[in-house]
């Protein structure tokens, strides 16, 4: 069996799983963030009563933070009475930061626990050797109420990265690459595994950033086998309640593929497809409006800090404007202490409260039409930032921050030697 | 749920995800009512006006992919779709379109079979379709038995509240 199938086949109190089979799971963290009060709706709708563990159930005010629209200040009002009522302790309010960055700030997360997010972007777990994924607002209830979930053991993809990265290129180019390869719906359904001597040497945020972007070539959940680089990450947040699952050595992989990346540019991917991936060269000179650096994607410390060395000293143009978003209080106070967030102020960034901002079109940096952005996010579909009629270009937090200091799309390669 | 539903198309292509059938900006509405003025709003900003309860949507793959948002699912509900035929789904969006009790059926080449206007006849339980305008036929994948069980119990609510009211008896 493979790893994840054993984790899967240890929640549902099984000895085994077959591809393919319908699994009832226990849930170890079930989290809701504040775009979804359906979840509540839907809880109280299925004669919800009384929350299954409320020790196992998270709550994330980051979408709305702080709220921009009376609506939204309505829906926290009831989020937070629904967990006094339910006595859910972790509500981690608008001062905090998007989910998953959260989850593993505060050491939330960890090998061989099913992770459970009203948040399609729930695969980022799987950088932990932790089974995560997305559901919507009344799988979430169903969780709530009875502490388990039905899964469809996927199919598992084996994706091995080879070769070296090149100055200017990083796990975000690697991962867009691979999904303009393969193509949005590639994975519909089915889980990917990184591995090989690239992703070896990935730092626990690159690899976040990897597994984060699986769902956009459909993936249900993602996974890289924990390691030293892991064991790190437990030591720092004294984790020690975890099991690590390792893949038989005669398991079938559904496929295995073999992506060699030496040769790799900075790329971007255009307007309006995650898989629309070409080398940044084509659309090198491209004038843009908003330079956009932040969410569970981009927006770490490593993320900020580039951006920071590129930009130190220097001031981005008239009529370009850059959206930084540090993805927690976490990622912004080390930002902060080291003198990122300073240098990216003189160089006339606008820095936000950390959270999920205008990475889904919903306030703080909103595109309109005809407007032009390059962004360090997950998403670039017609109207994901603002306008339908606003064209977004996804690319690694060095080539937003390079391009943010010309006011066109920029290989950010040249700004980092020395 | 009925066995076999009867329905005006309409088609879209694909990749459609969950920001074209409900954008973000208007996810913090929470009532059905206020949620199914938006149906398909990124996709065609007129669907709602021209789409009458009981018509179909056929898509090309991966409809739904995108943010795990069921609003996507909800507005379509409301709107009354009774069958939603795509060559391939987003994951979440396929989940959460069952367990609000929506059929929907992953059929290869439906795409090229059917356009917007034509009138489709879908036998859910056994995946049979047929373009009536047409005459052409295709064959969707059948839903699994706990698939249909829960299509059958109207939606996963009104079975996880039977169960509730079962245990609270
Ligand atoms: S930062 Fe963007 S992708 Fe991440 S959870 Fe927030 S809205 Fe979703």
């Amino acid at each position: 069996m493979h790893a994840i199938e054993k984790l899967l086949a240890a929640k549902a109190h099984q000895a085994s799983v077959k591809t393919g089979e319908i699994v009832n799971c226990d849930v170890d963290l079930a989290g809701i963030n504040d775009l979804y009060l359906q979840t509540v709706k839907s809880f109280y709708e299925m004669k919800g009563d009384k929350v299954y563990d409320p020790d196992k159930v998270v709550l994330f005010f980051d979408h709305y933070a702080p709220c921009a629209t009376i609506k939204q200040a309505q829906n926290h009002k009831e989020f937070r009475q629904f967990c006094r009522e339910q006595g859910i302790g972790k509500l981690f309010d608008i001062d905090q930061g998007v989910c998953h960055q959260l989850l593993a700030d505060k050491g939330l997360v960890c090998p061989g626990k099913i992770v459970v997010v009203t948040d399609s972007h729930t695969t980022t777990h799987g950088a932990f050797g932790a089974f995560g994924t997305g559901v919507g607002a009344t799988d979430l209830a169903t969780i709530l109420i009875t502490g388990k979930l039905w899964f469809k053991v996927p199919e598992i993809v084996k994706i091995n990265i080879t070769g070296t990265l090149r100055p200017g290129v990083y796990a975000k180019d690697v991962i867009l690459h691979i999904i303009g390869d393969l193509g949005a719906d590639y994975n519909v359904y089915r889980a990917v595994e990184f591995a090989g001597p690239v992703v070896e040497r990935l730092s626990v945020s690159e690899r976040m950033c990897m597994c984060n972007l699986s769902t956009e070539m459909g993936c249900k959940t993602s996974y890289i086998q924990p390691d030293a680089v892991t064991m790190a990450y437990l030591e720092e947040k004294g984790i020690r309640d975890y099991k690590i699952y390792t893949t038989d050595p005669d398991f079938q992989y559904a496929e295995e593929l073999t992506c060699d990346v030496s040769g790799l540019k900075p790329q971007v991917s255009a307007p309006s497809s995650v898989d629309n991936v070409y080398d940044l060269d084509k659309y090198a000179g491209t004038k843009i409006d908003e330079a956009y650096l932040g969410s569970c994607t981009g927006g770490r410390v490593p993320d900020i800090a580039v951006a920071a060395r590129i930009l130190k000293g220097k001031h981005i143009p008239r009529d370009t404007r850059m959206i930084v978003v540090p993805a927690s209080k976490k990622v912004m106070e080390e930002a902060m202490d080291k003198g990122y967030i300073k240098t990216l102020m003189e160089a006339g960034a606008c820095i936000t409260a950390p959270g999920c901002a205008a990475c889904l079109g919903v306030h703080q940096g909103m595109l309109t039409d005809g407007e032009t952005c390059i962004s360090s996010t997950n998403r670039n579909f017609p109207g994901r930032m603002g306008s339908t009629d606003a064209g977004i270009f996804l690319a690694s937090p060095a080539a937003v921050a390079a391009s943010a200091l010309n006011g066109c799309i920029t290989d950010p390669t040249p700004y980092l030697k020395d | 749920m009925n066995n076999v539903v009867e329905g005006k198309v309409f088609a879209f292509g694909k990749n459609i995800d969950t920001d074209q059938i409900y954008p973000g900006r208007f996810v913090e509405l929470t009532e059905p009512e206020d949620i199914k003025k938006y149906a398909m709003y990124g996709a065609d900003p007129d669907f709602t006006k021209k789409f009458k309860p009981g018509d179909i949507v056929v898509a090309e793959t991966n409809f739904g992919c995108g943010s795990s948002r069921e609003h996507a699912a909800i507005t379509l509900k409301s709107v009354g779709v009774s069958a939603i035929v795509a060559e391939s789904f987003g994951r979440i969006f396929f989940r959460n379109a069952i367990n609000l009790g929506i059929p929907v059926l992953t059929c290869k080449g439906i795409s090229k079979l059917t356009s917007t206007g034509d009138r489709l006849r879908v036998d859910i339980r056994s995946g049979r379709i047929e373009n009536l305008t047409t005459g052409a036929t295709a064959q969707a994948t059948p839903l699994s038995d706990y698939i249909m069980h829960i299509l059958e119990s109207g939606g996963i609510k009104p079975m996880i509240r039977a169960m509730q009211e079962a245990k609270q008896r």
